[in-house]
């Protein structure tokens, strides 16, 4: 199948390219590093209050940095496409028979990778601080990562191919990604905040996806928020994606 | 039956004018809708082009070159009007055509961050080829193009003329029958444009026609076998660099008329000998038969009116004085 060559050998140049200068790979977890070094130990004392969360500071606040770094890692992926555009890579490969939806998948799942190891270096780092991990929790929660990457990125690349520009792409994705963070519950959980809060922030995906995630870290499989957040998730990824390859399709037609 | 009965024949032995064009438009149009209202970019474009040839498609910035370029190639889809590119027809065969054709764009098409092997190696694959025949094509490129010893580098380490040569021979990767290159030479050297005139050169030899787009002069005239001049959407003129060069039979003549124009265009206006007078840029341009003879009866008639001429120039007319006199505009100025 067309589609699923030309997805692989987009997937391995971008890999190749980014791994070559790895500076945003490393930009990408530096923020979530720092919040888990510099404002992690703050939440040891905030987590005996009442409302928090149980499970311990870390096993709370770890699972919001994941998302936080799955975001970063697809939101802001549109201004690599625009550089290439600029380069006129895009319209070089445009007129190739290859497969429209593959340019889209294909650097997609890079930034699948990509976020995944992110996400991984944090954990790994967090456990001296006092993570608790259980595998199995944390490979669906890993997956739950990978769907965020696959729901975020369609949409960053569709910006990017419509606006041209990252001019005209920051602000919109700054516009999306910043409410979509500030309203999940990353930094502190939502029970701590106002009824009006709560409620905007059950409209928010990634409201479930941290939810789901917590639950995960600390092994309540019953939970349904994880049968939720996983149902979300898929249900976002497959249209955020049908919608961008459909872009592609038309604007390299 | 003798030789020359052999049906057929003719056409074989006329040449590209006869044989079937790789490109053919017809009342190709497209209209851009923007804020100042709708502006047609391409005003209905014929074109036939010739297998083998290196065909340039000149005029100045804005003309329409780019666009239908971009139509050609699959890139854009015309208002109006339709165009067959190597037999298939751009907007519903756009797959066929892709198959056939090279594309060079304006902005390049390789990445700085890639090496020039790995541009050409995704290309080829991208293309159908298996990972070992993408790298022996790869390795040919390079060679043909002298790059071999860059290959392994990063294209932002390739000089302009390089990077240029590079993004060629990615649009050659798969052997198209037809070459499209927007503005190849554009911001080049004089010695990286002759280094590039020649492997597009080299590439006809290969059989393969180049559909190029230029606003130099010079290029048009010493790259291509047949041009159209295109101005505002339209093409004003087409043919070969000496065909159109002999459109404006004689020779050209230039007087500087010290702000006496109009005097001297309505005296040299009504001499048996001038075919054509006008007045550009405050020098007065005669379109005589024979030169020689020309300047010495400008000389006598202008000293007899008292309106000597400051300076006097006997040229052949070049491809600017075909844009000049199509245009009304001279091609040097608008490029700039």
């Amino acid at each position: 199948m067309r589609v699923f060559r030309d997805t692989w050998l987009i997937f391995e140049r971008s890999l190749v390219l980014s791994l070559r200068s790895p500076v945003w790979v490393i930009m990408g977890i530096l923020q979530p590093i720092l919040y888990l070094l510099l404002f992690g130990p703050l939440l040891t004392n905030i987590a005996k209050m009442p409302g928090f969360p149980p499970g311990g500071a870390f096993n709370v606040f770890v699972p919001g940095l994941l998302v936080m770094t799955a975001l970063y890692g697809s939101a802001f992926v549109g201004f690599g496409l625009c550089d290439e555009m600029r380069e006129g890579v895009v319209e070089r490969m445009t007129v190739t028979p290859m497969s429209r939806v593959a340019m889209l998948v294909g650097r997609s799942l890079r930034d699948v990778v990509l976020l995944l190891t992110q996400g991984l270096i944090l954990v790994l780092l967090a456990v001296p601080f006092g993570l608790e991990i259980n595998v199995g929790g944390a490979a669906v929660a890993f997956a739950m990562l990978a769907l965020i990457g696959l729901m975020m990125s369609p949409v960053s690349y569709t910006l990017a191919l419509v606006l041209k520009s990252e001019d005209s792409l920051a602000p919109v994705v700054n516009g999306v990604a910043v409410p979509l963070l500030l309203l999940s519950g990353v930094m502190l959980p939502m029970s701590l905040a106002p009824d009006w809060l709560q409620t905007v922030a059950t409209f928010n995906p990634l409201y479930h996806a941290v939810a789901a995630i917590r639950a995960l870290f600390n092994a309540s499989y019953g939970d349904p928020e994880i049968l939720f957040g996983v149902g979300l998730l898929v249900a976002l990824a497959v249209i955020t994606i049908g919608f961008g390859a459909r872009t592609f399709s038309r604007a390299a037609a | 039956m003798r030789r020359g009965d052999v049906p057929g024949r003719d056409a074989t032995m006329s040449g590209s004018a006869s044989t079937q064009p790789i490109i053919e438009t017809a009342g190709l149009r497209r209209t851009f809708r923007g804020r100042g209202g709708a502006v047609e970019a391409v005003a209905g474009v014929d074109l036939r082009v010739g297998a083998g040839d290196i065909f340039g498609f000149l005029g100045p910035n804005g003309a329409g070159k780019t666009t239908t370029l971009r139509i050609l190639a699959t890139l854009l889809p015309p208002t109006a009007g339709t165009a067959r590119v190597a037999g298939f027809d751009v907007a519903r065969q756009a797959r066929e055509v892709r198959t056939r054709i090279g594309y060079v764009a304006q902005a390049g098409g390789s990445y700085r961050e890639a090496t020039g092997r790995e541009e050409l190696v995704i290309q080829g694959r991208l293309f159908g080829m298996g990972k070992a025949e993408a790298a022996v094509r790869a390795a040919e490129i390079l060679d043909a193009l002298g790059l071999t010893d860059a290959a392994d580098r990063t294209c932002a380490t390739y000089s302009g003329g390089m990077r240029r040569r590079l993004n060629i021979g990615i649009g050659m990767v798969h052997r198209p029958a037809l070459l499209f290159l927007d503005e190849p030479t554009t911001g080049l050297d004089p010695q990286a444009r002759a280094r590039l005139w020649e492997e597009i050169r080299k590439l006809r030899e290969t059989g393969a026609t180049v559909f190029l787009t230029t606003h130099y002069l010079e290029e048009a005239d010493a790259l291509c076998d047949r041009l159209a001049i295109i101005d505002h959407g339209r093409i004003v003129a087409e043919g070969s660099p000496s065909e159109l060069k002999r459109e404006i039979a004689g020779d050209v003549l230039t007087i500087g008329v010290n702000g006496h124009g109009d005097e001297v265009v309505k005296l040299l206006t009504a001499q048996p000998f001038v075919r054509e007078a006008g007045l550009e840029d405050g020098l007065v341009r005669l379109y005589v038969d024979r030169g020689e003879e020309a300047v010495p009866a400008v000389l006598r008639l202008l000293d007899a009116s008292g309106l000597a001429p400051s300076t006097m120039n006997l040229h052949r007319p070049s491809l600017d004085d075909v844009f000049l006199k199509k245009t009304g505009r001279s091609l040097r100025e608008s490029a700039a």
